[in-house]
């Protein structure tokens, strides 16, 4: 009796937590099932959390009522504004998490969550039915959990190696082991599956760092924090340091080359491009004199620190010649070495835009998995799968996030219809209509969303309802009032005296009217939350732009309403090159507007679908 | 079976040109009763069109053929383009009427068709030659039929520089914290001197004036103050007196216009009234407005006044009239050409530089030549090439020009920016 569940989600990782704690909030009885209990939350690499592009995607986490946001202002150590200099679209809240805080967070909101249970074991194989649908798991206990849909979150764990220099090792982090017979079981299902490969830093023992030369790099002013819910800034903050590769460094890199797995031929899987290894940057770009390297403290009780920027497989004795190369390195001693690892992916266009395999229904994947790097695309991955497996399992329609709303719809349009290359990571370039998809507005763009759904808590829909109002009635008020330009002259603001009278929002709009300005005025400003008040005002500086982009997000959604049967024999249509055949059957669109998203799909291409599609029909 | 309809698809004669289409199975057949072939598909082909019946020859004409699904209706579909008077269009209709299962649509009739097979959404979505159908003006047709490639070579090179131009921006914005990516403030005033100097590259395109120069010809105005030798000089080119000539000054009060082929170029000469303060008559100023009027709408101005500026000197080839009166050999500066309209001398001069305008205002043979909605993607495109000092702004607009030249030839995505971006830059950690 005690073996069933609703929801049975693999992985204890970021997209695993996020999955079984969505599929929680919204009632269902979720078993979270990882190879140990204690590694549940763990970051694996740099225990940084957000950044360009990943911020927001925390932050929409967030406004799900997610996990991540949470747990990292509980852990952080370190918040720093990316690009504060520039306008609110791009700016990206990053943080360094002290490791220990941030796994207790995430077990204390796991604990904490009802209907959630977390079943130590190891995944083995799903359990199908004769239409190959899901009807659970079977553990390496032997134990059986029967469940209505399954989240796969297995990271870089499935038919995972680990490479330093020569030496080479089965599993999917430095001390833990592999998951090869739910690897070997996806194989033999004939999904489609492709290997990656990522690397990670070697790790540096901070009391042999010489911090006195070094640049120092301080936590941010202010009190900003990931979550509006979260504890605050509860830990104490700690500075990181900046050194840089030199001449010798490159040198050294150079001569050790031959004993790479990288350029050995022993590694080869795709790597990211832009977090490429220290090998990599050093051959692609040898011209460069210097590359940054960020020395970032992981704990507050905790000498580790991660020297961001030299991700690599070298042997370790080449490892140590390089990173003492560098300035204040002098002397660091080498903790654990860097290491790169080489895994299993699945092909994320044999998924739908529900991250649903469409292969095996009730099947879900999310994650690393699904050929993505980063903890922040991995919990955004968890929690659309969690919520869409828990709409499969009660019968109703999935959660589908287009580009327009969010970068969780972004990610995941990018990952079912062009499928990746190299490990995908998050970047603001992806998401075009970015000047409205901002890491401030999440709330205001996603929660009202979350709440349809039923996956918020009532402590963040009590937040969320009585933001709503507070921000209709600054809003109303912003358009009502209107003052003259001889009104902010007199205040001391620089606009010029022509006599002209608009309302304080179109006055937002003024390069030298911001929130200040208009606080000298009016005091409509007054007790309101400052995060309000700076998302508002972003909104009406750049009110043009957002208007002519929501011009074009209203074509956008009319295309999107032509459906295109799933089933559709492209090969029977005449015109479509074999290159785009191929495309178009791995990704399957759902609409004929995701068919034109597809790189190399032309226009005419689409026209050819359209008629062939209509023709059937008629 | 259904059936086959036409109808006039321009304005109403009379016009330069009127369009027939017939739409439906029986439009193939239609075209061969009235030409004797089915031409190629998709390409303009001149013929003689008779009657079916009498033999009877109807006009010579411009048909295009598009076998269905491939075409604006998703049905067969076949184009004449016809001389526009009234009497060919009607002869016409009335020959194609005469055909079994023919019959003239209903309003709306082609749209109605182009929806229920599908095409409807197509607005958008239609490749280059569906792009013919926009076409009114059958020199331009031939034209472009012979650029189409060169157009899209042209465009082509346009989205690789604002794809390396977005890869610069999103480098700034998506990896600014790390030292590999440039200096911001020096590369931001770069960025806007490359995206100001590749919108005067498109202006340069739009301002090609195309269709309308090979058509109506290059206007060329003789301008200048009254006895300057403005009528004098149009009867030497002409080589015809085309306009009377007089010591007295104010000879000419209206503007007179005499088309002229030269080395195969096309021109509209215009003499106007010479320009002077006015002496209150009322024929003499509504003259001096004719001529400003001219000069508004003028491809090139002929200059004969040393003493004063053209009213638009980029426009203006300066003149030094007279240069066989005593004195007058050579020009006081080496701008102004001298000519003398008596004895022919510095014509070849003059005629060289007025070829070498027309070769900036003419699409050269087989060059591109925009129809309309080229012209507007183009255009759009233009507009959105704005510099800022905000680079979330300039993004915005280098993305809003890489999707109105995506509407040219097809979609050229993010992952081509990415990938512009990662081949230039040595970003991440
Ligand atoms: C070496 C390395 C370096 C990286 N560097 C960075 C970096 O610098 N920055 C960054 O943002 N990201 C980095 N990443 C990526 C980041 O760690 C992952 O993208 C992210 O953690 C993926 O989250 P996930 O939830 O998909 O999987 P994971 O966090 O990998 O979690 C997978 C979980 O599944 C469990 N599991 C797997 N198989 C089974 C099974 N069969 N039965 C039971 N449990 C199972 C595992 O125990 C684990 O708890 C790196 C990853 C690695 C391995
Ligand atoms: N010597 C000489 N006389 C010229 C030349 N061109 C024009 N003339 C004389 O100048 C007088 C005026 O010439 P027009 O051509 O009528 O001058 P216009 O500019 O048309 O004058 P309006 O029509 O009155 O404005 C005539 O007597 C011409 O013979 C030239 O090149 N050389
Ligand atoms: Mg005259």
């Amino acid at each position: 009796m005690t073996d069933r569940f609703d929801i049975i989600v693999v992985g204890g990782g970021h997209a695993g937590c996020e999955a079984a704690a969505a599929a929680a909030r919204m009632g269902a009885r979720v078993a979270l099932v990882s190879f140990a209990r204690d590694s549940i939350g763990a970051m694996s690499c740099n225990p940084a959390i957000g950044g360009l592009g990943k911020g927001h995607l925390v932050r929409e986490v967030d406004a799900f009522d997610g996990l991540i946001a949470r747990a990292a202002d509980h852990a952080a150590i370190h918040y720093r504004m990316l690009n504060a200099s520039k306008g609110a679209a791009v700016q990206g809240p990053r943080i360094q998490a002290d490791r220990k805080r941030y796994k207790d967070a995430i077990h204390t909101l796991l604990d904490d969550q009802a209907g959630l249970h977390i079943v130590e074991d190891e995944a083995r194989a799903l359990t199908l039915d004769h239409s190959d649908s899901v009807t659970g798991l079977a553990l390496g206990s032997g134990r059986i959990l029967s469940g209505k849909a399954v989240v796969l979150a297995t990271g870089t764990f499935l038919n995972a190696r680990m490479f330093c220099g020569a030496d080479i090792a089965v599993g999917g982090r430095v001390g833990e082991r592999a998951a090869q017979s739910l690897g070997d079981q996806l194989r033999a299902r004939h999904l489609p599956i492709g290997r990656l490969k990522t690397g990670t830093p070697p790790r540096l023992d901070g009391r042999t760092i010489d911090w006195g030369v070094l640049e120092e790099q301080p936590s941010d002013g202010g009190d900003w924090t990931m979550s509006p819910l979260g504890p605050g800034r509860a830990a104490p903050q700690l500075f990181c340091a900046i050194t840089r590769t030199n001449a010798r460094t490159h040198e050294i890199i150079r001569a050790g080359l031959d004993r790479s797995p990288l350029y050995t031929g022993a590694i080869g899987a795709q790597g990211p491009r832009y977090c490429p290894s220290i090998e990599d940057k050093v051959v692609r770009f040898g011209d460069r004199d210097g590359h940054q390297i960020f020395l970032e403290p992981e704990g507050l009780d905790d000498p580790l620190v991660y020297p961001n920027g030299v991700s690599t497989s070298l042997p370790a004795d080449i490892q140590t010649a390089l990173i003492r190369s560098m300035a204040g390195l002098e002397r660091a001693e080498i903790v654990q070495p860097g290491y790169a690892v080489e895994y299993d992916h699945i092909d994320p266009r044999a998924l739908d835009a529900s991250l649903a395999v469409r292969a095996i229904p009730g099947l879900y994947c999310a994650g690393q998995i699904n050929g993505t790097t980063g903890y922040e695309e991995a919990a955004a991955q968890g929690l659309i799968a969690g919520i869409n497996a828990t709409a499969f399992a009660g019968g109703r329609a999935p959660l589908i996030l287009d580009r327009a709303s969010s970068y969780m719809g972004v990610m995941i349009d990018d990952l079912v219809l062009q499928g990746i290359t190299e490990p995908y990571r998050m970047l603001t370039a992806r998401a075009e209509y970015r000047l409205r998809l901002r890491a401030d507005n999440a709330s205001t763009r996603l929660t009202s969303i979350a709440q349809a759904v039923g996956c918020l808590g009532s402590a963040r829909a009590d937040w969320f309802n009585s933001r709503i109002r507070v921000r209709e009635a600054l809003l109303t008020k912003l358009e009502k009032e209107s003052v003259s330009s001889e009104r902010f002259a007199e205040a001391g603001v620089d606009v010029s005296r022509d006599g002209s009278r608009r309302s304080l929002f179109e006055w937002l709009r003024f390069p030298n009217v911001d929130a200040a300005a208009i606080s000298r005025v009016s005091d409509v400003f007054d007790n309101v939350d400052p995060a309000l008040i700076a998302e508002i005002a972003e909104d009406a500086h750049y009110a043009p732009y957002l208007a002519r982009q929501e011009a074009e997000i209203r074509g956008l959604r009319a295309n999107e309403s032509v459906p295109i049967d799933p089933a559709l024999d492209y090969r029977a249509i005449a015109g479509l090159s074999n290159e785009m055949t191929e495309r178009l059957e791995r990704a399957r669109p759902e609409t004929l507007a995701a068919a034109g998203r597809i790189r190399g799909i032309t226009p005419a291409a689409l026209s050819a679908i359209l008629v062939h599609a209509k023709r059937r029909a008629a | 079976m259904t059936d086959t309809i036409f109808a006039l698809s321009s304005g109403q004669p009379p016009a330069a040109v009127a369009i027939i289409r017939i739409s439906g199975p029986r439009a193939g057949a239609a075209l061969e009763m009235l030409s004797g072939r089915l031409p190629v598909p998709r390409r303009a082909t001149l013929t003689r069109l008779l009657d079916p019946v009498t033999g009877e020859g109807l006009d010579r004409a411009l048909m295009l053929w598009f076998p269905g699904p491939a075409s604006a209706t998703g049905e067969d579909l076949a184009e004449l383009h016809l001389h526009g008077g009234r009497a060919v269009v009607a002869r016409v209709m009335l020959s194609l009427s005469a055909i079994e299962s023919l019959v003239l649509a209903e309003p709306g009739a082609f749209t109605r068709r182009a929806f229920e097979h599908g095409r409807m959404d197509l607005a958008e979505a239609e490749g280059l030659s569906d792009l013919l159908f926009a076409e009114t003006e059958w020199q331009r047709r031939s034209a472009l039929v012979m650029a189409e490639g060169g157009l899209s070579a042209r465009v082509k090179g346009w989205q690789d520089r604002l794809l390396g131009l977005s890869a610069e921006v999103e480098a700034m914005l998506d990896f600014a914290d790390e030292g590999d990516v440039e200096d911001q403030g020096e590369s931001v005033a770069s960025l806007n001197a490359r995206i100001a100097i590749l919108a005067a590259d498109i202006r340069v395109m739009l301002d090609r004036p195309s269709g309308e120069r090979l058509r109506d010809g290059i206007r060329v105005v003789l301008a200048g103050p009254p006895n300057a030798g403005k009528s004098t000089l149009l009867n030497a080119l002409a080589g015809r007196e085309a306009a009377i000539v007089s010591p007295r000054p104010g000879t000419t009060r209206d503007t007179i216009e005499v088309p002229l082929g030269i080395a195969g170029r096309p021109f509209l000469f215009i003499d106007t009234a010479g320009l002077h303060e006015g002496t209150g008559d009322e024929i003499e100023a509504i003259g001096m407005d004719r001529a400003h009027a001219a000069i508004g709408a003028a491809d090139v101005i002929l200059w004969l006044d040393e003493t004063s500026e053209s009213p638009a000197p980029e426009r203006t080839i300066a003149l030094y009239p007279r240069g066989d009166a005593e004195g007058r050999s050579m020009s006081p500066n080496g701008d102004m050409i001298v000519v003398s309209a008596a004895s022919g001398a510095g014509l070849d001069a003059l005629v060289a530089a007025i070829l070498e305008r027309a070769d900036h205002l003419l699409p050269r043979t087989g060059e591109i030549a925009l129809n309309r909605r080229q012209r507007e993607c183009l255009a759009s495109s233009h507009a959105a090439l704005q510099t800022d000092d905000d680079l979330l702004i300039v993004a915005e607009n280098l993305r809003v020009a890489r999707a109105d030249l995506d509407r040219l030839t097809g979609r050229a995505g993010t992952e081509d920016m990415l990938d512009a971006l990662f081949g230039k830059f040595c970003i991440g950690k």
